[in-house]
């Protein structure tokens, strides 16, 4: 361990650090010292957080693996919750939701993403990846975590790229030297869409509490074949009424499982994370409901302009030109897709700020306001 | 003088709107990578400046260094305030998505809070140019600069306030967002006022406290160097703003409009009024940068939420639109609109407006349409 410290000449050093940060504040303002930071490396901003990638390896065809480590800010995840991940594409900077693939101990990120068809930002970094790319980074979030005191007996289901939370939660159970016992099930179309399947094994050979379990939907040849049955269950974890299961994967994955455990009354003891991508607008007449989250107020889509919609809703939001001019009536939509009436362009991606005047919902909508 | 309403067949003005409409449509569609990295390399000159301006200043005591730093630091104030602040609080990069991009988060390097602004410009004179007793900025509560105006024993020291306001300009756009005006003609009450006034508190102790305090103190005996350094910053780029921004909206042919004239108003109208209430000025590349592209002030006033660096790639096919349909387009350089700026100003402190209607010809689209009618 290294010299030891006194606290009170600790303190004094933070404090000074500190007062000497908002010094640097007060001269810099407005713009604030990440402006002028980041011009000299992006890496050192002190409030946001940024990660610079500094491995990228290709486990699979269509996936990649990034090693990304974060800048000051980075606070820590838990197992099991996503981060968002930010790159600038044609100018645009677009956001994504990914779980770490890493143990919850150690300071570094481990992301493994799967370039989806016509996905935006994950064929950009299946295609662009490489060390040095500076990503954006948020906060973690996400209640898919492993409780304190970790339980027992841990059943950890995935499928597909679904595997990326359950693996960090392994990893994190297996660093933290966990007595108990572990199945990992992982379903994967054949063995060579599987995931991290060398480093699984390895870590089977080396704890004998985990046993893992890899099926294949659409070849022979693993320790299961074909898609998930309740049988299944009782084979490779016979105590899983007694367990904690985490599950993650595909819809029809998680909608089977969960009728199981729902008939034999055991809903409290799954606990799942989806992955929904961006839904697809349809068409033709208004449909679905807006939802004004910070008022709570919710009304049926009338296919108006939001504007006019929070109005009819009894709402009074800021607003100016109302026709698209001022950005009085800027929002954050939260989720859902809106068509701007003026370009006609779409925008499917969650937390991005709409203008309410020219923006009508296509389908279901939730606006900040 | 022609009001607004017959300069075009309602006709005309709907195929008018529709081309400026496609015409916003095309440059929309062609925004990406280039529009972000200029702007991001526009900021990091700015903010290189802004260092090397400050740094300059600790040498205050050689000429040259004060010199040196100033003009920097001047610069650095203009590029701030006018091709990226007033540009990207105008919401010219909110598709970018990048957070120090957003409109709504914008702040800038004067004494104005951005949301203020954002209030009495974005809306308040974007929405309503050129309509008297709506746009707040036809002579900002303090000039008479249209014959519309009422006149007043006041206005005879015109020429004595615009001077003023020129050299005070940042003071003058802050506490026009207080709308004293309104308060003292009472259609608002000074209570509405809490929020607008509590935001320039908190942003002008902050400004003045970085360039009038903080600074000056670091440099230690050099302080009155170092304060006289950074207001005159200050001054350079209020003299420069008030310029460009009078140049853009007041020179001698510029119109104005009564709120009758342009009520229940069509996109196409109100892009008619943008271009007849808008003037240009003519220059060189830097000097376009330099005035945030508000040297295409009529290009600016039509499509607000474009990247101004589009502007002088657009200049020509709008002035082209605008002969097709008899539309004047006023454009000169800054010697010739700065001349007949001030000229209005000492005309405009004298009584006279209005009442002797200039004899004008009909606008040449109606009656050409008038006499296709009757061939
Ligand atoms: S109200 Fe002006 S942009 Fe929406």
């Amino acid at each position: 361990m290294a010299v030891q410290v006194p606290r009170r000449l600790r303190r004094g050093a933070r404090g000074r650090a500190r007062s000497l940060a908002s010094l640097a504040e007060a001269l810099l303002t407005p713009h604030g010292m990440d402006r002028y930071l980041e011009l000299l490396d992006p890496m050192l901003v002190r409030r946001e957080i940024r990660g610079v990638v500094t491995a990228v390896r290709r486990q699979t065809a269509d996936t990649v693996t990034l090693t990304v480590r974060p800048s000051r800010a980075w606070r820590g995840f838990s197992a099991g919750q996503y981060v968002r991940v930010s790159v600038d594409i044609d100018g645009v900077r677009r956001t994504r939701c990914y779980s770490p693939t890493c143990s919850e101990h150690g300071g570094q990120l481990e992301l493994t993403v799967k370039a989806q068809e016509n996905g935006l930002v994950s064929g950009h970094l299946h295609r662009h990846a490489a060390p040095g790319m500076v990503l954006g980074l948020s906060q973690p979030a996400g209640e898919f975590t492993l409780p304190a005191p970790r339980p027992r007996r841990v059943l950890l289901i995935s499928g597909g790229s679904g595997i990326t939370p359950v693996l960090s939660m392994l990893r994190t159970l297996v660093d933290e030297g966990h007595r108990g016992e572990v199945v990992f099930l992982h379903y994967a179309n054949t063995a060579a869409d599987v995931l991290y399947g060398a480093e699984l094994t390895e870590l089977a050979q080396r704890h004998p509490g985990l046993r893992v379990v890899l099926a294949y939907t659409h070849e022979r040849g693993g320790d299961l074949h074909g898609f998930f049955e309740p049988a299944q269950l009782r084979e490779v974890a016979p105590w899983y009424r007694e367990a904690q299961t985490y599950l993650c994967g595909p819809l029809p994955l998680l909608d089977s499982v969960r009728a199981t455990f729902g008939s034999e009354g055991l809903s409290e003891q799954l606990h799942t994370e989806e992955f929904t991508p961006p839904p697809v607008p349809a068409d033709g007449a208004a449909h679905g409901q807006v939802r004004f989250t910070h008022s709570g107020r919710e009304i049926a889509n009338s296919g108006k302009p939001l504007l006019e919609q929070a109005e009819d809703a009894g709402l009074r939001p800021e607003h100016g030109c109302r026709m698209g001019i001022c950005f009085s009536c800027t929002k954050v939509k939260t989720s859902g897709c809106v068509r701007n009436a003026r370009t006609g362009e779409l925008s499917p991606e969650d937390n991005v700020e709409i203008q309410l005047c020219i923006s009508v919902p296509v389908g279901d909508v939730e606006i900040n306001a | 003088m022609t009001g607004l309403q017959d300069r075009l067949t309602p006709e005309q003005v709907e195929a008018f709107g529709r081309e400026m409409d496609e015409l916003r449509q095309r440059i929309v569609a062609d925004l990406g990578k280039e529009d972000v990295d200029y702007i991001q390399n526009l900021i990091r000159t700015q903010r290189a400046l802004e260092v090397v301006g400050r740094g300059l200043l600790f040498a205050g005591f050689f000429p040259p260094a004060w010199i040196a730093g100033v003009g920097a630091l001047s610069l650095s104030k203009i590029l701030d305030n006018m091709e990226i602040g007033h540009n990207v609080m105008h919401g010219q990069y909110d598709w970018t998505r990048i957070p120090e991009l957003s409109s709504q988060r914008f702040e800038w390097d004067t004494l104005a809070p951005a949301e203020n602004w954002r209030h009495s410009h974005n809306y308040v004179h974007h929405t309503y140019t050129n309509v008297l007793d709506k746009d707040r900025d036809i002579g900002y509560g303090i000039l008479r600069m249209d014959e519309g105006q009422k006149w007043h024993p006041y206005y005879l020291g015109n020429p004595v306030y615009a001077t003023l306001l020129a050299i005070f300009f940042q003071w003058g756009v802050m506490l026009h967002d207080l709308e004293v005006e309104k308060v003292l003609k009472g259609e608002r009450k000074v209570s509405e006022l809490k929020e607008v006034r509590a935001r320039i508190l908190r942003k002008a102790g902050r400004q003045l406290g970085k360039d009038y305090l903080l600074f000056p103190a670091l440099t230690g005996p050099l302080a009155p160097l170092t304060f006289l350094g950074n207001a005159t910053a200050n001054l350079t780029r209020n003299l420069w703003a008030f310029a460009i921004i009078f140049c853009g909206h007041f020179p001698a042919d510029v119109e104005s409009f009564t709120e009758e004239e342009t009520e229940n108003e069509t996109r196409g109208q109100w892009y008619l009024r943008q271009i007849l209430g808008s003037a240009n000025i003519e220059g060189g590349k830097l000097f376009h940068i330099l005035s945030g592209n508000l040297s295409h002030q009529i290009e600016h006033h039509l499509f607000p939420d474009i990247p101004a660096r589009r502007y002088p790639e657009i200049a020509g096919e709008v002035r082209a639109i605008c002969a097709k349909y008899g539309l004047p387009y006023h454009a000169g350089p800054l010697r010739k609109q700065l001349a007949s700026v001030a000229k209005k100003i000492v005309k405009l402190a004298l009584p006279g407006g209005r009442s002797e209607p200039s004899p004008e010809p009909e606008p040449a689209t109606v009656k050409r349409e008038r006499e296709l009618t009757a061939a």
